[in-house]
């Protein structure tokens, strides 16, 4: 059943690689066009060592402000679900500003705190990711089931009480989706400030200057070192998210 | 039961809303400000330390909301045309390019998406690396693309566009094909019914069920490929968008930071107005009540 | 003699938008604690209002309202009274028998007095193998005794009910009034029961209330002189069918009235 089921797509992968190579090989596809997984892999091994050290740089750009970002934006959802007042300027606002392009702000974070501070790019990757964080949030706090409200007053619980059993839970669904939108966000962010000038030894420096060279495999190799992190913080997510809320994964599983 | 209530409190919500918008606007500009003053007041340091303040609160690096304003109607250069002026061309430009691209996308990703529900074993096969897609950095390829096309010698804007065609793509497939899949069993029986056939039974049910999710994306993938085509412009080495304005001014940032703050400003006036066309056309093509399907 | 509900002129009306709705006028009603009270009567009749009044979850405009000799606020506060819905309103994070601990977690009984008090209730409703479930993995008459066990924790004088079997299938619906009638003889407890089911409404109550809409109020009171214990036979009993028909009567002129 579950072997069957991976046999589709470890397939496609295997084919499509396969045919990828072929194509390049027997058209003689120039690299700057399309290099071959081959040749991308070759890079992969070659520059190991520098590769990774760049990406472990622009992961601590993307994690520091994925922490920020992600403490102040449940904070601030606390407060916003606290006082419906605030909740109803808070919830366009933040429509509003999700919108925008946020890594537009980079250049000014780089005069801010330094070109060279990897501060700057932890407060756009805070800023990119505040916005969802909060706006679910707060959603989740929020919207707990008129039913269950009424059963929590006639069990006369009180609103800490309400909180901590009833709209905490609730949320930890619409967290975690937040989170998992976040998580690929940050790794985004981190990279793209990082097209806006700063250290050369960063991940989104060497994509660009070894485009610019022309030496696209190497470019590629950066890009599935930026994949792997991407694909394992999201699994850390996925990970949390089992280890958390059990009862709500199974619920997905069963249906 | 309690909706009697509810419905009163209601009716003064729009003006609440609205208040509460401005009063969170005035919240951000105040703290702005009292910021900078605190700052002019320690001359730069912490109170009671010696750390100083970082960002600097001084107005070569965080200028006065109102400097930033006035610097908007104020000429670019010497004699030239007025900066909110130069920044609208380059919006325009950017969102043309964003535009082209989002349609193109969004078009392919609705006929991938139909194409996979369609297709189990297409779906099987591929979805994986679709999804898996969404948690790479995709926009990590905007710079190589626009050094391709340059190499190709395709016009710049081409590149950009391909860019936020990309971005667009992925967001519309994936809620495509959650869209049609999610009329109720029972209504697809019911077309069974009345011996409807597959393709009517796409248009006719598949199709209106799936609008709200292929909007909730489309929203999702204007705002992504506002930012797709900024930084496809980065390295593009023309200047007429606003990823050329904002690296120019970042230039210039010493000498006056309020141009710089005005090309962000406008940058997001671009983007709120892409998605806020997008929201339009969801608002005109949906019943009211169906709107806001969760990704 | 004191009254477990005690309930004189007591209306509610709900203002909104489209002007006020009456929605309970002059409600009288007083039950006598080990009562089975079921509320019968259309949509809108406000049964499910007076409900909420007796356990405080609504406030009445006018009248007055005792529930358990104090003021209904301290009644609800004192967990005077046990609630159970139509939807079975479980925690679905929470496993069956953590459900049932909820109630007894909020009165701050400890985890060894709570832990025994809901395996005992489990037990009574039938569903020992069952505690460390999680709710969507119930059916849903299971689901619903898990809400009458959470409703039974501490052993309150009164149990609301508002349509709890109203979701479920005939046959399951059957059982579970048997098994609701097993309960309220064996506790003791006052039972407040909302239904638009003529049949339920004579086969488990001791007395019951027809009401009317526009605005709610109470048409008929009908004593249900069926012996105690009834088992499922009693509703082949003529005595069974001339109620029903009295039951039915009544709301068929509650409705001419309005």
């Amino acid at each position: 059943m579950r072997a069957g089921r991976l046999t589709a797509p470890v397939l496609a992968f295997v084919g499509g690689v396969a045919l990828w190579e072929a194509l390049v090989r027997l058209f003689d596809i120039e690299a700057f066009i399309l290099p071959a997984p081959s040749a991308i892999w070759t890079s992969f091994v070659t520059n190991f060592a520098d590769i990774w050290s760049y990406g472990f740089r622009t992961l601590i750009e993307a994690v520091g402000g994925l922490v920020v970002g992600t403490i102040l934006g449940i904070l601030v959802a606390a407060a916003v679900a606290r006082w419906t007042t605030l909740r109803l300027g808070a919830m366009p606002f933040a429509a509003a500003v999700n919108a925008m392009p946020i890594v537009a702000t980079a250049p000014i974070f780089n005069q801010l705190f330094g070109l060279t501070s990897p501060v700057s790019k932890m407060a756009v990757v805070a800023l990119m990711v505040f916005f969802p964080v909060m706006a679910n949030t707060t959603r989740g706090l929020v919207e707990a089931d008129p039913a269950r409200l009424e059963l929590m007053r006639a069990m006369a619980a009180s609103p800490y009480e309400i909180l901590r059993r009833l709209r905490i839970p609730t949320s930890l669904p619409y967290f975690f989706s937040a989170m998992k939108v976040a998580v690929p966000l940050s790794l985004i962010g981190a990279i793209i400030a990082e097209y806006f000038g700063g250290p050369q030894d960063v991940l989104g420096q060497y994509i660009t200057n070894r485009a610019q060279l022309f030496q696209f495999p190497d470019a590629w190799a950066a890009i599935l070192v930026s994949a792997v992190l991407g694909i394992s913080m999201y699994s850390i997510v996925l990970a949390a998210e089992r280890l958390v809320m059990p009862w709500h994964v199974s619920i997905r599983a069963a249906e | 039961m309690t909706a009697g209530t509810e419905s009163r409190q209601a009716d003064r919500r729009p003006q609440r809303r609205v208040l509460a918008f401005i009063a969170i606007l005035v919240a951000v500009i105040v703290l702005w400000e009292g910021y900078k003053l605190l700052g002019r007041a320690t001359g730069g340091v912490w109170p009671f330390t010696e750390t100083e303040m970082r960002p600097r609160p001084g107005n070569n690096s965080m200028p006065h909301v109102w400097d930033v304003v006035t610097s908007l109607f104020g000429p670019v250069r010497r004699g030239g045309e007025p900066l909110i002026v130069a920044l609208a061309v380059a919006t325009f430009y950017t969102l043309r390019e964003a535009v082209v691209g989002f349609l193109v996308g969004g078009l392919v990703g609705f006929v991938i998406g139909v194409m996979f529900v369609r297709s189990r074993t297409a779906e099987r096969a591929f979805m994986p690396y679709v999804v898996a897609s969404q948690t790479i950095p995709i926009i990590a390829i905007a710079p190589m693309v626009v050094i391709w096309g340059r190499r190709l010698d395709a016009p710049g804007w081409m590149a950009v566009s391909i860019i936020a065609a990309y971005l667009t793509f992925f967001p519309v497939a994936i809620n495509t094909v959650r869209g049609l899949r999610s009329p109720e069993p029972t209504a697809t029986e019911l077309f069974h019914s009345y011996a409807a056939s597959p393709w009517e039974r796409l248009w006719k049910l598949q199709v209106p069920s799936a609008l709200p999710y292929i909007f909730t994306a489309l929203k999702i993938s204007a705002a992504a490929s506002v930012v797709g085509a900024i930084v496809g412009e980065l390295p593009a080495g023309f200047g007429e968008g606003l990823g050329r304005a904002l690296l120019q001014f970042n230039q210039v940032f010493a000498a006056d930071p309020s141009k710089l703050y005005a090309a962000v400003f406008m940058a997001a006036i671009g983007g709120l107005i892409f998605v806020g066309v997008v929201s339009l056309a969801e608002r005109l093509t949906l019943p009211s009540g169906v709107r806001g399907a969760e990704l | 003699m004191d009254f477990i509900v005690d309930a004189q002129k007591l209306s509610k009306t709900f203002s909104g938008r489209s002007g006020t709705v009456e929605a309970l006028s002059d409600i009288d009603l007083q039950i006598e604690p080990g009562e089975f009270v079921s509320l019968i009567g259309p949509s809108g009749c406000g049964k499910s209002t007076l409900l909420r009044l007796i356990g405080e979850l609504l406030h009445p405009s006018a009248g007055r309202l005792i529930v358990n000799g104090k003021d209904p606020h301290q009644a609800r506060l004192d967990g005077d009274y046990g609630i159970a819905f139509q939807s079975a309103t479980l925690l679905e994070w929470r496993t069956v028998l953590r459900n049932v601990e909820l109630p007894l977690e909020l009165a701050d009984v400890d985890a060894h007095g709570r832990r025994s008090r809901a395996e005992e209730l489990l037990a009574m409703v039938g569903l020992s193998d069952f505690v460390d479930h999680y709710p969507w993995q119930l059916s849903g008459g299971m689901q619903q005794r898990v809400a009458i066990a959470r409703a039974l924790g501490q052993r309150p004088p009164l149990l609301l009910m508002d349509e709890p079997f109203g979701a479920l299938d005939e046959m399951t619906r059957e059982s579970m009034q048997q098994e609701l009638m097993r309960i309220w003889r064996d506790t003791g407890t006052t039972v407040v029961f909302v239904t638009h089911s003529i049949p339920e409404a004579v086969f488990l109550s001791t007395r019951t209330i027809v009401m009317s809409s526009r605005p709610g109020r109470i048409t008929h009171r009908i004593d249900i002189d069926l012996p105690q214990p009834r088992q499922f036979e009693i509703r082949e009993s003529p005595r069974f069918f001339e109620l029903l028909t009295e039951v039915r009567e009544a709301l068929r002129q509650g409705e001419k009235l309005s």
